[in-house]
């Protein structure tokens, strides 16, 4: 059963407040995010009818939402989700060669997660980094100037985290 | 060297810090308008400074401050656009990385200008960090009588709340940002009614870019007269641009926009120039919506005029010959870059983002991106390109907001300039799938076709 903890219940109470009273629908993305981020990196049907429930609105109002933007995941993902630009300018700076080579070095196709859980390789749409070509997004930060060489570097400071963490 | 009014503090050490950004001068802005001046005042300074809407539109500021509805009892908001999405587009959230109090000053005086007591950033939800910056700052500005209540003594109180988008270009577009706020789907609203009328919770609403707020601090402290004497005409102040694509100097500059945009281009203070002494091929000069041009259309206009970096030189000759400002995302293509590959990353992107309310654009921009994916790997037809110039002007202006615009422009500008490319693709499959075509052999600016 999906349930925050006292702490995520406290950031969720911070979230709720900052809207005017029964506005708390307005709380929804940002509800979201933390759950996800608090149920495995992505949004089962129980995760989004709980968060309907905590903010007492409709679950088909939180489906709706969850489909539109594209951050939410509707499907497990990886522990490690690169999430590689490639829009028009960094097109221009070689992202087809950075996306291919990720593929290749990790045996998937965007879109797919490797078969040990560990890595999702998904192609997104400008994330406003165009100046530092190419780039992904890697957790809550971006990771920039990409070359096969600095991707190497990537995937083998993710082993090494997860080999730490376990 | 250009004027720098933004950005002129943003490498002193610590400058993200209260303390530092406080002694290099910071907050003068809210003491002069809360302690000096009244929220018409306030307005009146932004009209003076004729600043213009930094995301993209142009619109006046002081005017459309000035269309905020005031019924008795019904609270106003004050919104900040942070929702950076645009192809080429990177600008705001350096200014937000490096020097946020910049912003958090320049809300709190715009606030007190439009009577806002609580004030939203709306910022894109993969600027996950800045959201701790910005945060951050606020608490600290909380903390130093800035913000909270009371604020120095004036008797006006104010909250600023940040909240993370998830992930939708179409949030940018003010009225789909309402949405979003509100906790639904990003769909545009149907105007009228307007923001400023009934916006977020069916409350009075203004709704502005990063760069714009932060561009009010300058101008209460300089006042709006000086201020309108940097820039050229109606182009006044400072403009952030973000410099991306084949140059060797990428990264966001702050012009006075009296330079030119050869200049730009090449001089080392900005972009530096193209990488391995390659040749200029092609530029979007604003944010992957307006109209690409050519490298002869770019430095010049039509008439043969030098072509600055402002508003009214970049529109220079409409879309037959110009393109625009837009958001300032300057993407700069080099002589080995294809235009119809190009050209179809951006009909993806366009697909891809938009919010499938009307038809035009939900099944144009998919319509788009298989012709263009067609001609690209060299499966087109020579009539593909008359198909692809008659669904762009089947979008434009049939939307309830511009995406539909935003997403037919860069399609017709490619075509109108660069259609010799596009038919060398179809007459030439495979060929087209071993090299791209080179520089272009420009179409006259004088006879191309308006649609």
């Amino acid at each position: 059963m999906v349930k925050f903890s006292e702490e995520q219940m406290t950031e969720f109470k911070r979230l709720v407040a900052r809207y005017p009273e029964g506005k708390q629908k307005s709380a929804l993305l940002p509800v979201l995010h933390l759950a996800q981020d608090s149920f495995g990196g992505w949004l089962s049907a129980e995760t989004m009818d709980y968060v309907a429930e905590l903010l007492q609105i409709t679950p088909i109002e939180v489906y709706e939402v969850a489909t539109f933007y594209s951050m939410y995941n509707l499907k497990p993902v990886g522990k490690y989700m690169f999430e590689v630009c490639q829009t028009g300018p960094c097109m221009l700076r070689g992202s087809d060669d950075i996306i291919a080579y990720i593929g290749e070095k990790l045996g998937i196709k965007p879109g797919e997660t490797t078969a040990d859980g560990m890595f999702t390789l998904k192609t997104v749409e400008c994330l406003g980094a165009c100046g530092y070509a190419p780039m992904m997004q890697l957790g809550k930060h971006y990771r920039e100037h990409l070359t096969k060489e600095k991707v190497d570097a990537i995937i083998d400071e993710c082993r090494k985290t997860a080999a730490s963490l376990n | 060297m250009s004027k720098k009014l933004l950005l002129e503090k943003a490498h002193v050490e610590g400058i993200r810090y209260f303390d530092v950004y406080r002694r290099e001068g910071g907050y003068r802005s809210v003491e002069k308008a809360l302690k000096e001046m009244s929220p018409e005042a306030i307005v009146e300074e932004v009209k003076k400074s004729g600043l213009r809407g930094r995301g993209g539109a142009g619109f006046p500021a002081g005017m459309k401050w000035s269309f905020i509805a005031k019924p008795e009892g019904v609270p106003r908001h004050l919104v900040c656009n942070a929702d950076e999405s645009e192809p080429g587009t990177f600008k705001d959230r350096y200014l937000m990385e490096f020097i946020p109090h910049l912003l958090i000053e320049g809300l709190i005086v715009s606030s007190f200008a439009l009577g806002s007591n609580d004030t939203y950033i709306y910022i894109r939800g993969e600027y996950a960090w800045i959201v701790d910056i910005l945060e951050q700052a606020i608490t600290e500005a909380k903390n130093n009588g800035f913000l909270g209540k009371n604020i120095l003594g004036s008797g006006f109180d104010c909250d600023i709340h940040v909240q993370r988008g998830a992930g939708a270009y179409i949030c940018g577009e003010e009225t789909a940002l309402i949405e979003s706020l509100e906790g639904k789907r990003g769909n545009p609203r149907i105007k009228p009614p307007f923001p400023a009328v009934k916006g977020v919770w069916d409350r009075p609403t203004v709704v502005n870019n990063v760069e714009t707020l932060a561009a009010v601090v300058p101008i209460i402290n300089m006042g709006g007269d000086e201020y309108a004497k940097i820039g050229v005409g109606r182009s006044t102040g400072t403009k952030l641009i973000s410099a991306c694509g084949n140059i060797n100097k990428p990264g966001v500059y702050e012009i006075d926009m009296t330079i030119s945009v050869e200049e730009f281009i090449y001089s080392d203070e900005y972009c530096g120039g193209i990488p391995n002494g390659k040749k200029l091929k092609a530029c979007i000069p604003g944010g992957s919506s307006v109209p690409i041009l050519p490298a002869n259309l770019l430095l010049k206009t039509a008439k043969g005029e030098t072509r600055y970096m402002n508003y009214e030189s970049l529109a220079d000759g409409g879309f037959a010959s110009g393109s625009m400002m837009g958001s300032g995302g300057f993407i700069v293509l080099d002589e080995d870059q294809c235009v119809v590959r190009h050209t179809l990353s951006l009909a993806r992107f366009y697909r891809h983002e938009s919010c499938g309310q009307c038809s035009p654009c939900r099944e144009g921009t998919g319509w788009m991106e298989k012709i263009l994916k067609n001609i690209e790997y060299g499966n087109g037809k020579m009539s593909d390109i008359d198909l692809l110039w008659d669904i762009q002007r089947k979008i434009e202006g049939n939307t309830i907001c511009p995406l539909g615009d935003a997403a037919a422009w860069p399609v017709a500008a490619a075509i109108r300039h660069f259609r010799d490319e596009f038919e060398w693709h179809v007459l030439n499959p495979e060929e087209s799938q071993e090299r791209n075509y080179g520089l272009a052999h420009y179409a006259d600016p004088i006879h191309v076709p308006v649609g």
